[in-house]
């Protein structure tokens, strides 16, 4: 059965709340956790060792747990960081930049989004070089993935993200704190009061973007619930969710019963068209514009292909 | 230090090269270039009197191949190699690790370059890409500040290329999805952002609406210049502020900062705009050849002539030049 695994929180979150959040997880019906901050180096709210004591009780709760190396690593202090991780961890890596990669030679990771790995000449080399599961960029189709799936080595697994903001792009600029008009340096961390991001509208008020610090993401949230099935016969061994700070256990709890058999995709999608924070997309996976959405064909008709379910504001 | 400059096509190949370009860069017209725009770039024939107009005059030709392919568009890619080596260019520039390994194994004679979409910015990125596929040369992604370049010199063995001048992208290139999630192109997949047929300027009673497929990028008042809806650039509200979020319509420049890019080491300094015009590329090449001489010749007495300036902020999107991430206020 396709494993759900929960992609690192990409938000600025209290402890707390992150310490909660993961008590929730320890008991939720999901398999693989990747932890640790992969948006910001500023942000602080768990120290290194915080997070290695968080993936020793998360895996001694019977998960199989990883910890995620940064975006977009700039600062010496950054490179440093990003070294003592993958010099020291007992737990597997998700390199989200090949930096990461040159740091664990010799050792199993993981291929995270940031990872441009389009074709499978570069999926090829980055198992001779110890990749044991790949995440797939969120710009391949469904017919990119059949083929990569196609020539995919039998030891390597793929990863398909399936809820979630979308992480759009990542910059040395810090967009929240020019929304706030303070410097990068003296950001005072307000990515802090945005637990899912800020919504950026258009003009004639589309939620179209989410800024969270450094890092831009689809307003929309993008979701697979009515590819689970193809996914499964596709090979594809889990589906990745991006955490969210309200309903994630629901967002969670609706994906296993689907995975299960349990509900159907088409009222699933209802009722995660009402957890998601402004609405659904999934446009990438049909080879299209990924803002877009394409409704599970079970939908009665009256309900456009192309509309989403309604926004719902923040 | 070169100044490597921006060939579109035949006659700003050959503006660029009299204008005193060490190298010029160019690709082909299709998507195995991140310049992938109507009319614009390469095919055999023209490349091959590009490389010709190039070399009899001492100039290098670099042919940019820096898109991702896909395992169905493979053949493409493969073509443009065997292309570019068989009419002679100096280097590639490549950003796909598959497209990579195919030169080295196929190419081992000619340079490979690391294009800026690889998107690799730091010290351990680019050892991959060294011990992997013996890439010589780097551009670095607009994402680093000076001290943060000079740093990086001081620890990679690869030559290092930097943006001098030309359009800025905010984004760390070769992780930004935002044109394919408008769109469903960009630069890593089509070699395209913003592509001009997902534009759309509808204009009432003399307001201007500028939308990138569905999206609105942008509104301008009557007189207000309307500029090309690139959407990192356009006005969006967010907490009910209405602004340039994300980045107002303006070029990098880099040419006060010469002298310490040439004291780091810097291998080659770039300009952005192989989209642009043969004039400007000439105008543009013409002003940073004086720069990269006199600061060669004596860096130490190096001033930036309020000439250049004038000439380059004419050539500016919204006549507006930053120093972008080079500088850490503007991050």
């Amino acid at each position: 059965m396709l494993k759900l695994a929960v992609a690192p929180v990409p938000y600025h979150w209290p402890r707390a709340r992150i310490l909660s959040f993961y008590a929730d997880l320890a008991k939720a019906p999901c398999e693989i956790l990747y932890l640790g901050e992969t948006v910001c180096a500023k942000r602080r709210a768990l120290t290194p060792q915080d997070w290695l004591d968080l993936a020793e009780t998360l895996r001694a709760a019977g998960k199989e747990v990883l910890l995620s190396s940064l975006s977009l690593i700039e600062a010496a202090s950054e490179v440093s960081t990003q070294r003592r991780l993958c010099a020291g961890s007992e737990f597997l890596i998700e390199a989200n930049d090949l930096g990461a990669v040159t740091r664990l030679r010799g050792r199993e990771f993981v291929a995270g989004p940031g990872i441009n790995l389009y074709n499978p000449r570069f999926l090829t080399r980055l198992h001779a070089l110890g990749m044991r599961r790949w995440i797939v960029p969120i710009e391949l189709s469904r017919q990119g993935l059949e083929t990569m799936q196609a020539h995919c080595p039998v030891d390597v697994e793929t990863e398909v993200i399936g809820w979630g903001r979308l992480p759009l792009a990542h910059s040395a600029r810090c967009f929240t704190a020019r929304v706030q008009g303070l410097a990068k340096d003296e950001c005072a961390l307000s990515c802090a009061d945005h637990p899912d991001g800020l919504v950026l509208y258009t003009q004639n008020e589309q939620p179209f973007l989410c800024l969270n610090g450094v890092q831009v993401q689809s307003a929309l949230s993008h979701c697979l619930i009515d590819a689970v099935e193809t996914l499964q016969q596709l090979g594809i061994h889990s589906l990745r969710l991006i955490p969210q700070s309200e309903g994630f256990d629901a967002v969670l709890r609706t994906f296993d019963q689907v995975r299960r058999g349990a509900t159907t995709a088409s009222s699933a999608v209802e009722a995660l068209g009402r957890l998601a924070p402004t609405g659904l997309c999934n446009g990438y996976f049909h080879g299209i514009s990924g803002m877009d959405w394409v409704a599970p064909p079970q939908v009665p008709q009256g309900q456009a292909s192309l509309d989403a379910p309604a926004p719902r504001k923040q | 230090m070169e100044l490597v400059c921006p060939a579109g096509n035949l006659p700003s190949l050959k503006a660029a090269v009299d204008a005193g370009a060490n190298a010029v860069y160019a690709g082909f017209g299709n998507a195995t270039n991140a310049r992938h725009f109507t009319g614009l770039n390469f095919d055999r024939a023209t490349l091959e009197q590009g490389i010709a107009y190039a070399h009899r005059r001492g100039c290098k030709l670099y042919l940019a191949i820096n898109t991702y392919p896909q395992h169905s568009g493979w053949k493409q890619w493969q073509a443009a190699l065997e292309g570019g080596a068989e009419l002679g260019v100096d280097a590639f520039i490549i950003a796909d690790g598959g497209v990579l390994e195919f030169a080295t194994e196929h190419f081992p004679g000619i340079r490979r370059h690391l294009s800026v979409q690889a998107s690799a910015t730091n010290v351990d990125a680019l050892d991959f890409y060294v011990t992997e596929y013996g890439v010589e040369r780097a551009v670095l992604p607009r994402v680093l500040t000076v001290r943060q370049v000079e740093r990086l010199l001081e620890q990679t063995p690869v030559e290092i290329e930097v943006f001098g001048f030309g359009s800025l992208c905010v984004m760390a290139e070769g992780r930004c999805y935002l044109s394919s999630y408008v769109t469903g192109e960009s630069p890593n997949t089509c070699g395209v952002c913003s592509p001009a047929h997902a534009v759309q300027w509808r204009e009432d009673h003399g307001t201007v609406r500028t939308l990138l497929n569905t999206v609105l990028i942008d509104t301008q008042a009557p007189g207000e210049r309307v500029g090309y809806p690139t959407l990192c650039k356009g006005r969006f509200s967010v907490n009910g502020q209405l602004g340039y979020a994300l980045e107002s319509p303006v070029s990098l420049n880099a040419i006060e900062l010469l002298p310490r890019l040439f004291e780091a080491g810097v291998a080659a300094v770039k300009i952005e705009g192989r989209q642009r015009s043969p004039a400007y590329v000439q105008r543009v090449s013409r002003v940073w050849r004086r720069a990269l001489d006199a600061c060669c010749a004596n860096p130490d007495a190096y001033a930036v002539s309020d000439d250049w300036l004038t000439e380059l902020a004419q050539l500016s999107e919204g006549s507006e030049t930053t120093l972008g991430a080079l500088h850490r206020p503007w991050q």
